[in-house]
């Protein structure tokens, strides 16, 4: 059955849905989108090293965003700029070195737009099991450290008082987007790797009452968008990493347009829970 | 009801101690929001910090919640404290789907009677499936305290419990804090402005100004006819406690006024501790009741008569 490209790639682009939904919940409850795009701008210069240094791009790209988190934590408690200043420089740095390592070696030809948008029609046998497998990993541990993780991400100065660990929490997390943007790249592309973090999160935020509820309809979206788009893609021709982010955007337009239930929660309650003075 | 009066042996009452802070101090950017702090909190104990704005209450009490690593001295806390801490701000970001029921099992494991019991405690029952973010102020004050309360901790850190909270619901808070202590033998760390209100229940007060400016309890005061007029308006509150019990005072803009009438930014600046010793100088000439300095712990708890 796997052998179908279709299926091959229905299965794949599940198994990214299924991550990128709870962390996308994270990355949108954070205000880490920017900090996602980072990442997946630095997964172009890992793919350059990778050639390069002729290593599995799965890996190249995995470490290069581990670097690049790192480097930013360290960063963010060094320099005196703010984090979004940083999140620019590293951001474009790393894709501008990317590209430049990548046109230095004219020895290898490579599709530059498979990159930029992904090639999900293309995924190998083996890129599934890695999907899975890392996938599985990536949502294991994320069980794991839900309670101090989120808890960290409500107030991280209650988490450290009540006794959590909200740096670890916080460094684990920041590897598991790694992973994340590892997996995905060439499903969706660097550029688009976001979108399938913060799309499904924003469709699901209106007809969640919890966090976990939101993080289990958000990686539902996000299966519903691969399916709507890689049927699109192939009906209509269209490229399919784009196609599944269209279909993403489509949902979250039609959640929203929905009559109802979201419309009473939009009752805003001026200064309720700031409890400020 | 203060605990002055226990004979604990020794021994005990050492290791009921749930965190000690040793001349601690936070430096930022070259200045000492707080510095010299010397305080301790036991089971079954409320120690209320009262202080201006900018005092360095809301610091001390991350030290004593090991949010802050103190930059000077130390703190330490009790093996396997079980510590909650209700923070002065909480913003809770609109694109987070929180319930109340959710909020309370933040960082700890509930059964659901003791949600729902913590929940009664501070009147808030029926919002256990509102949004967080749809409560009031006060609704949302009790929530958090009702949160802090469910995780039966040792030690509950309160920074200004009440904001927000009605009068006569601040009263209730206040009386349910003491009640909590009394059964379920926690130590309380409070910052509160509310000083009327807070004193009656308070075995021990600090006053904080950038350092420790006395300590003492409040009962004695509380009952005397000075601290009625002292205490009668909340403007005077913070003022007065200083003056009533120091040869220096703070004046309203934060500079200090001492006996001989000189006026300083601090009383306690960075370069040569000439507070410190001012302080250790009248100690030891003047024997004044409750002339004591936040750095004497061995004198803490002083009656202070006057």
């Amino acid at each position: 059955m796997l052998d179908d490209f279709f299926i091959r790639a229905l299965v794949a682009g599940t198994g990214m849905a299924l991550i990128a939904g709870p962390l996308g919940c994270l990355v949108v409850w954070r205000r880490l989108a920017y900090f996602g795009d980072t990442l997946s701008h630095a997964a172009l210069l890992g793919v350059a090293l990778g050639l390069l240094l002729q290593v599995s791009l799965t890996l190249a790209v995995l470490a290069v965003c581990v670097g690049v988190a790192l480097v930013l934590l360290v960063l963010q408690r060094r320099a005196n700029l703010s984090s979004d200043a940083l999140l620019g420089l590293l951001s474009h740095a790393s894709l501008a070195i990317g590209m430049v390592v990548l046109a230095s070696m004219t020895w290898v030809r490579i599709d530059l737009m498979g990159l930029l948008f992904g090639d999900i029609l293309a995924v190998s046998l083996q890129d599934i099991a890695i999907i899975w497998i890392g996938g599985g990993v990536v949502l294991a541990v994320l069980a794991t450290i839900w309670r101090p993780l989120f808890a960290a991400t409500v107030s991280s100065e209650l988490a450290e008082a009540e006794g959590m660990n909200p740096a670890r929490s916080n460094l684990v997390f920041m590897l598991l987007m790694a992973v994340v943007i590892a997996i995905s790249m060439k499903l969706v592309g660097v550029l688009l790797i976001t979108a399938m973090l913060i799309i499904p999160a924003a469709t699901a935020r209106r007809f969640a009452k919890g966090p976990e509820v939101m993080a289990v309809l958000s990686a539902l979206a996000g299966i519903m968008a691969v399916a709507g788009g890689l049927f699109g893609s192939l009906s209509l021709d269209l490229p399919s990493g784009p196609a599944i982010v269209v279909a993403a955007l489509l949902l979250f337009l039609l959640a929203t347009a929905l009559p109802g239930i979201g419309r009473r929660k939009r009752r805003e309650n001026p200064g309720t829970s700031g409890g400020q003075a | 009801m203060p605990h002055s009066g226990e004979n604990l042996p020794m021994a005990t009452s050492v290791s009921e101690k749930l965190v000690s802070l040793r001349n601690a101090g936070i430096e930022r950017e070259g200045r000492w929001l707080v510095r010299g702090v010397d305080l301790s909190i036991s089971r079954g104990e409320i120690v209320t910090l009262i202080g201006p704005n900018g005092s360095g209450k809301s610091t001390t009490a991350r030290m004593v919640s090991g949010v802050l690593k103190p930059d000077e001295g130390r703190v330490e806390q009790a093996r396997g404290l079980r510590l909650s801490y209700v923070p002065q701000k909480l913003h809770v970001d609109w694109t987070l789907p929180l319930t109340v029921s959710r909020f309370m099992r933040l960082t700890a494991r509930l059964d659901e009677s003791a949600e729902i019991h913590a929940l009664e405690q501070t009147g808030i029952a029926h919002l256990r499936h509102s949004e967080i973010r749809n409560l009031s102020g006060g609704e949302f004050q009790r929530a958090m305290l009702a949160r802090a309360l469910a995780r039966k901790p040792d030690l509950l850190v309160l920074d200004e419990p009440v904001q927000g909270v009605d009068f006569s619901g601040e009263i209730a808070l206040y009386e349910l804090i003491g009640k909590i202590r009394d059964e379920a033998r926690c130590g309380v760390l409070l910052i509160s402005h509310d000083l009327h209100v807070v004193m009656a229940a308070t075995d021990q007060v600090i006053c904080l100004n950038g350092h420790v400016c006395c300590q003492g309890t409040p009962t004695a005061v509380a009952a005397s006819a000075e601290y009625k007029t002292l205490f009668g308006t909340r403007a005077a509150a913070t003022l007065a406690v200083y003056q009533h019990h120091h040869d220096h005072m703070h004046l309203p803009d934060g500079r200090v006024r001492h006996a001989d009438g000189t006026v300083t930014d601090h009383c306690h600046p960075d370069d040569g501790h000439h507070h410190d010793h001012d302080h250790e100088h009248d100690h030891e000439h003047d024997h004044e009741p409750g002339h004591e300095h936040g750095r004497d712990e061995g004198k803490a708890g002083t009656k202070n008569a006057g």
